[in-house]
């Protein structure tokens, strides 16, 4: 038994697709112990949402997934539909990138929601609504009551995350997997949702993987970070390792992306050159190799294992920082982002 | 590996279309459309039949012009090795005319196809570009044409047919008036969609004139559409033409088509299996081979949109 | 409610037009007393009264608004023989409509089925089995299937039984009296074949588009929530698949209704029904403009009252449409 309430050890995921084999997750391994917030971030495409939909046994019939993932000590890849069924929604929920999709919009919220409780709690439709209810003002919704009768449609961006997110938590789940959970919305807005997410997080004692692509996201929430590139974890450790330390030019790069209020006249904004490689057929050498400027000889041919950072501050297990990077002790010690060229254009596009 | 990289650079190509929308004059979305059909086991086996058929029925014309009017002296005979359909009752060499059928058919399945490519894809473009008052119109039209069963319409008009010289080419036509509708509403639908996306602001914001923004930007866009509609229209107007000269409305002899030699054959059916069994087939076959044809180029040429089989 | 009578004055208003059109269609396609002019011995006064009595003296459009304003009213006019439309009409309607809203209601169960197997068994051997037979009834010409059905099938059955099982002629047996019960087994053993054949032509697009669109609903976000929330398989499938993908499948349904009308036409041929269609096409041969006539605006009838009823359930399975 261990302490971990999600486990995931030597994960691959591949889809069968008629271009070849996308090797989608290769080799992702990381705990998360009860109360826990982790943030993974990478670009679209880098594996992130896959590795959520792999851990509540939601990918499509297409995937082929090795390796193991336990939530609380249960086996999710080996288990039936119905096993999986019990365990969604108690010990694990999930909330998506878009409001404006995820709830379905024939029905109304407060169906929705009733759905969610009686699905797993033996009450009666009633004692069904007034949980609803009260569901609904733990997330901040004001007229409760009436917004019940509400069809999806006639919510906000802002609002329908909130009840997303109080369908999550719905029956006091271990674990709440948020994929992009405030990507979708206005900026505005995002700040707003993150808070009923942290409000959320406190009342039902869950543990929150929380998926982005925008590192400012996670910065004043998560207590750890895996950076994810081209299905690979290549840099993890805790929030200010990964921010003040970088072992990783990639993660360089994601940092350098983030426009700051205070850093503006200072730091100028910096962006990774090129896209990430496709996931189709099997590749050497780093997958950030073609877009690294710090790239050698050795980066092309031979792939960097995820290895301890030896300059580290921290070394308690299970964060301790490590970096998939061959020079990741000499990047380490380079100014955040300095490698990446400064770029003049417009940073508004640059931070989506 | 040599074959990973191939399918990498397809790959590539092909999102990178879809997230620019630009217009695919690409080879290689052409190219991995060719593979996806050819990899359908079905449109294969479509394609096989329907060249099968058109072979058979060239080959017969030319070698037999007028076989399929020919009086054998051979009355009501069984298939043999001579006869291979058998013969009809006042005859007539089964094979022959059932070729001669098949060309007619698909001469009048041609000309309908055609026109409803034009006039489904004028309609449709001018709507879904323009909008307002003309959409309304036009859409307005279309559904008036809908209102009342195309079969009916076809019946009222079936009096002109006969009595006019060139009743195949006439009947083309009026099959072809009727089958438009559905085309113009596929192109209505995806120029409405499309002309709000990026690529056409942009062309618009370069100066691009709406003409040169329909035919240079939208309409190849909607090739893919088109080109699956314009076979369904092939075996939709097969159909129609089939049914009507099954109740003595089409064509009329000398001439020859699929449906009229079915209904010949009806009244035999129990004794002369034949005169119904074989055109009903050719019929049949040349249909579903058409059928299986126009789903797999959907597929081959836009496999994220609904389709039939997957 | 407010949607409803906005839909309501839509139907109207195409019905209007689709009488102009109907009119304007049966008016150029042919002169209902060409075979009377034909034939020398006609004397002038004959034709002249004739022409009188179906208004033909007058100019068209006095006549559409004759017909018209009188068609509203359920007088639909006179046969050439003089004898009123609208009764004939309703005898033959009555025919048909049994047949077509038995088909219907079959059509639809079969291909909801066939639709969802073959989606939940997407690339199975029962799915590809499915398929393959939508397609295969599909490419069948109604008029293939109902004389397969009478000679191949029907016809070897009743002769190995050595007497009708299968009735393949007729609505009802000619000489049948009797109460309204007493004749029903009679009226059923008819329906048989052409309903069957019927079912066969019409339930295999839906079932393509129904497996299809089913298909489109199991990656959508709100399905992969639903089961994030735990749902049993059959709940999820039911509640918010199934449910979703009947919306747009309600469209399609309707709009075919009048394909359904069209193959009712034929089926009636090749079972000698004597229904609305046989009527519609004897109309035609007599060149009967009043007959051919009612028939088009009839079938238009229908058309736009189930596209009506198509819209109607529409917004109350999509409360986007109910409330915007």
């Amino acid at each position: 038994m261990s302490e971990n309430i999600l486990s995931i050890q030597d994960l691959n995921v591949d889809f069968q697709t008629e271009a070849g084999v996308v090797h989608a997750i290769r080799g992702v391994s990381f705990d998360l112990k009860p109360q826990e917030v982790i943030g993974i971030v990478g670009e679209s495409g880098s594996g992130k949402s896959v590795t959520s939909l792999a851990s509540i046994g939601l990918l499509a019939r297409s995937a082929t997934t090795t390796g193991t993932i336990l939530i609380d000590n249960q086996s999710v890849t080996t288990m039936s539909e119905k096993e999986l069924s019990n365990l969604r929604g108690t010990t694990v929920a999930m909330i998506f990138q878009d409001p404006m999709t995820s709830l379905n919009p024939v029905y109304t919220i407060g169906w929705q929601i009733v759905e969610a409780l009686r699905a797993h709690q033996k009450i009666s439709k009633k004692e069904a609504r007034v949980e609803a209810q009260r569901l609904l003002e733990l997330v901040g919704i004001p007229q409760a009551e009436k917004r019940l009768d509400n069809y999806p449609h006639e919510f906000s961006g802002g609002m329908r995350q909130r009840a997303v997110i109080a369908i999550a938590m719905a029956n006091q789940p271990k674990v709440i997997l948020a994929d992009e959970p405030t990507t979708a919305l206005d900026v505005t807005v995002q700040a707003q949702v993150l808070q009923t997410l942290r409000t959320a997080l406190e009342i039902s004692k869950a543990a929150l993987v929380l998926i982005t692509h925008d590192l400012g996201v996670i910065a004043g929430f998560a207590d750890r970070i895996l950076v994810m590139y081209a299905g690979r974890v290549v840099e993890s450790g805790l929030v200010d390792e990964i921010f003040y330390r970088p072992a990783m030019p990639y993660t360089h790069g994601l940092l350098g992306s983030i426009p700051s209020i205070d850093s503006v006249s200072s730091v100028r904004l910096r962006q990774i050159p090129g896209s990430p490689p496709t996931m189709v057929g099997t590749h050497t050498g780093c997958p950030f190799a073609a877009r690294c400027p710090l790239r050698k000889e050795i980066c092309l041919t031979e792939e960097p294992e995820l290895k301890l950072v030896a300059a580290s501050t921290n070394s308690s297990i299970g964060s301790e920082h490590r970096s998939a990077c061959h020079f990741a002790d000499e990047v380490v010690e380079m100014p955040v982002a300095s490698m990446f060229p400064d770029s003049s254009e417009d940073f508004s596009e640059e931070s989506k | 590996m040599k074959t990973n990289v191939t399918a990498e650079t397809d790959v590539k190509e092909d999102t990178d279309l879809d997230s620019s929308g630009m217009s695919g004059e690409s080879r290689s979305q052409w190219a991995l459309a060719r593979r996806r059909f050819f990899h359908d086991r079905l449109a294969i086996f479509g394609l096989i039949i329907f060249s099968l058929i058109i072979i058979g029925s060239i080959a017969e014309i030319v070698l037999n012009p007028s076989g399929y009017q020919d009086l054998t002296g051979d009355y009501n005979q069984a298939p043999s090795w001579h006869h291979l359909f058998g013969t009809t009752t006042i005859g007539i060499d089964l094979f022959s005319a059932c070729m001669k059928g098949v060309l007619q058919d698909l001469q009048i399945a041609l000309i309908v196809s055609v026109m409803s490519v034009v006039l489904g894809t004028t309609v449709g473009a001018l709507a879904g570009y323009y909008g307002g008052k003309l959409d309304t119109f036009l859409m307005r039209l279309v559904d008036l044409i809908l209102v009342v069963p195309g079969l009916a319409i076809l019946i009222v008009l079936s009096n002109q047919i006969s009595g006019k010289g060139n009743a195949s080419l006439y009947l083309a036509f009026l099959l072809g008036a009727l089958s438009w509708t559905y085309i113009a509403r596929l192109v209505r639908a995806e120029f409405l969609s499309l002309r709000e996306r990026t690529f056409v602001e942009a062309a618009r914001a370069l100066g691009a004139d709406n003409r040169r923004i329909i035919f240079r930007h939208l309409i190849p866009n909607c090739i893919g559409t088109i080109t699956v509609n314009a076979t369904l229209t092939i075996a939709g107007a097969i159909l129609l033409e089939s049914t009507l000269s099954f109740l003595g409305l089409g064509l009329v002899p000398p001439e020859v088509s699929l449906g009229m030699l079915v209904q010949q054959g009806e009244e035999a059916a129990t004794t002369q299996w034949w005169q119904f069994a074989f055109p009903a087939s050719i019929l049949l076959l040349i249909i579903l081979s058409v059928f299986f044809i126009g789903d797999g180029l959907q597929s081959a040429l836009d496999p994220r949109k609904n389709r039939a089989r997957s | 409610m407010r949607f409803v009578i906005r839909r309501l004055t839509i139907s109207v208003f195409i019905l209007f037009l689709a009488s102009i059109f109907v009119f304007l269609l049966v008016a150029f396609s042919g002169d209902p007393l060409a075979q009377l002019k034909l034939d020398p011995r006609t004397p002038l006064a004959t034709l002249q009264y004739r022409r009188h009595l179906l208004h033909l003296d007058l100019p068209l459009w006095e006549r559409y608004f004759y017909w018209f304003s009188h068609a509203i009213r359920g007088d639909l006019g006179n046969t050439i023989a003089g004898l009123p439309v609208s009764p004939q009409l309703v005898s033959h309607m009555v025919i048909t409509l049994r047949m077509v809203l038995v088909a219907l209601v079959f059509s639809v169960i079969i291909a909801i089925g066939t639709g969802v197997i073959s989606a939940l068994y997407r690339g199975k051997f029962i799915d590809r089995t499915i398929t393959f037979t939508n397609f295969f009834f599909l490419a069948t010409p109604v008029f293939v299937t109902g004389l397969f059905l009478k000679f191949f099938v029907a016809l070897p059955i009743n002769q190995h039984a050595g007497k009708i099982l299968i009735y393949t002629d007729g609505d009802q047996s000619p000489l049948a009296d009797g109460s309204f019960f007493h004749r029903l087994p009679d009226y059923i053993g008819h329906m048989i074949l052409p309903t069957i054949t019927l079912i066969l032509a019409t339930y295999a697009t839906w079932s393509i588009y129904q497996r299809s669109t089913l298909l489109e609903t199991m990656d959508l976000d709100h399905v992969l929530l639903a089961r994030s929330k735990g749902l049993s398989r059959r709940r999820v499938l039911l509640r918010h698949m199934l449910r979703n993908a009947l919306i747009p499948v309600t469209t399609v349904i309707a709009l075919d209704f009048a394909a359904l009308l069209g193959g009712a036409v034929i089926t009636e041929t090749v079972y000698s029904w004597n229904g609305m269609g046989s009527w519609f096409l004897e109309g035609v041969g007599n060149l009967d403009v009043n007959i051919t006539m009612a028939y088009l605006l009839v079938t238009a009838v229908f058309v736009i009252v189930f596209n009506l009823l198509a819209d109607i359930a529409y917004a109350a399975l999509d409360p986007r449409i109910r409330l915007s």
